[in-house]
């Protein structure tokens, strides 16, 4: 009896502790941003309808709004193109763009041939902001709220039910603006 | 004849890896050797976020570019090491670290090797302290 208790004493705890961690595998696969809880980082960006005119993380302050990486030499951008244009159509919140180390040429067309979901997008072709927001493969989005903390991240395609399970039950209802 | 074909593969393959060492993924060079070491040593130890196994040094992929350019720069505007590692982790969080600092998250990670060793070890001496003892009656007592 007592000659198998301290095997037995080591061994399911270890049991319970892989367990525990092959459970998690899927979402260990997401790298967790350590942005999320921080204030979104600052930049100031052409916009790509007007590249005279600049975008500023400032001055998007005040709204929620999901802050969208993107380019058109992305695929699961490009999956994404519907949800995106869904999102546009529910009026919830505005997107905000980040073109990412792309041609303004190609990304315009992709805007037009495609339909425009954003308000508005801001061209990153150095892609520093990109770093700045640990940005390491597009797709990616950023919910952030009208303090301007980053709530939530997602990584990959943007799809219907991330959107439905993950951003719209953590944004409070707001009258959406030129509504 | 079969000998000069392999001569000349083996010639083929030396040249190869002679314009792979040529065509290095980074052939940066930093002005001076103390922050050339430096440089190497930093993108060694930060991962590629993108192919995530590969070192930024090792990788060809545009991000790790451009993070070893953030690294380049920061050196050259003065910054330590230590400051260039807080930057990417305030970034992309400790999993850029190949060599994970010691947090409160973190510590199992380093200290369990230690700690099973330890076990091991006393089980270990148990063990042969209660074999030592069964040898001894062994010889005082043999057959009643």
């Amino acid at each position: 009896m007592n000659r198998f208790l301290l095997p037995v004493a080591v061994f399911v705890p270890l049991v319970v502790i892989l367990a525990i961690g092959i459970y998690r595998a899927p979402e260990k696969e997401i790298i967790a941003s350590p942005l999320i809880g921080k204030p979104a980082p600052d930049f100031s960006l052409p916009d790509l309808a007007d590249p005279v005119h600049r975008v500023n993380a400032g001055d998007l302050r005040g709204r929620w709004y999901l802050f969208n990486v993107w380019g058109t030499w992305c695929g699961g951008c490009r999956a994404e193109h519907e949800t995106l244009l869904e999102i546009q159509r529910a009026r919830v919140l505005p997107l905000v763009g980040l073109d990412w180390k792309d041609d303004d040429a190609q990304a315009r067309a992709w805007l037009t041939q495609l339909g425009n979901p954003y308000a508005v997008v801001a061209v990153d072709h150095a892609g520093r902001t990109a770093i700045d927001y640990g940005v390491y493969g597009a797709p990616e989005s950023f919910l952030i709220n009208p303090q301007g903390i980053v709530v939530y991240k997602v990584v990959g395609e943007l799809t219907h039910d991330v959107w439905t399970r993950e951003i719209l039950p953590r944004v409070p209802r707001q009258p959406f603006p030129g509504s | 004849m079969r000998r000069t074909r392999l001569v000349s593969v083996w010639g083929a393959l030396g040249a190869l890896a002679v314009a792979q060492a040529a065509l290095a993924v980074d052939p940066t060079e930093m002005p001076t050797p103390e922050l050339e070491q430096r440089y190497l040593a930093l993108t060694h130890e930060l991962r590629c976020m993108q192919c995530q196994n590969e070192s930024l040094a090792d990788s060809p992929v545009e991000l790790a570019a451009d993070l070893r350019q953030e690294v380049r720069d920061m050196l050259l505007a003065g910054k330590s090491d230590a400051q260039v590692r807080a930057f990417m982790v305030a970034r992309y969080g400790d999993f850029i670290l190949f060599r994970p600092r010691f947090t409160a998250r973190t510590a199992w990670l380093w200290l369990a090797p230690g700690v099973l060793l330890l076990i091991g070890a006393l089980v270990l001496v148990r063990v042969i302290r209660q074999r030592a003892a069964l040898l001894p009656q062994d010889d005082e007592d043999p057959r009643p």
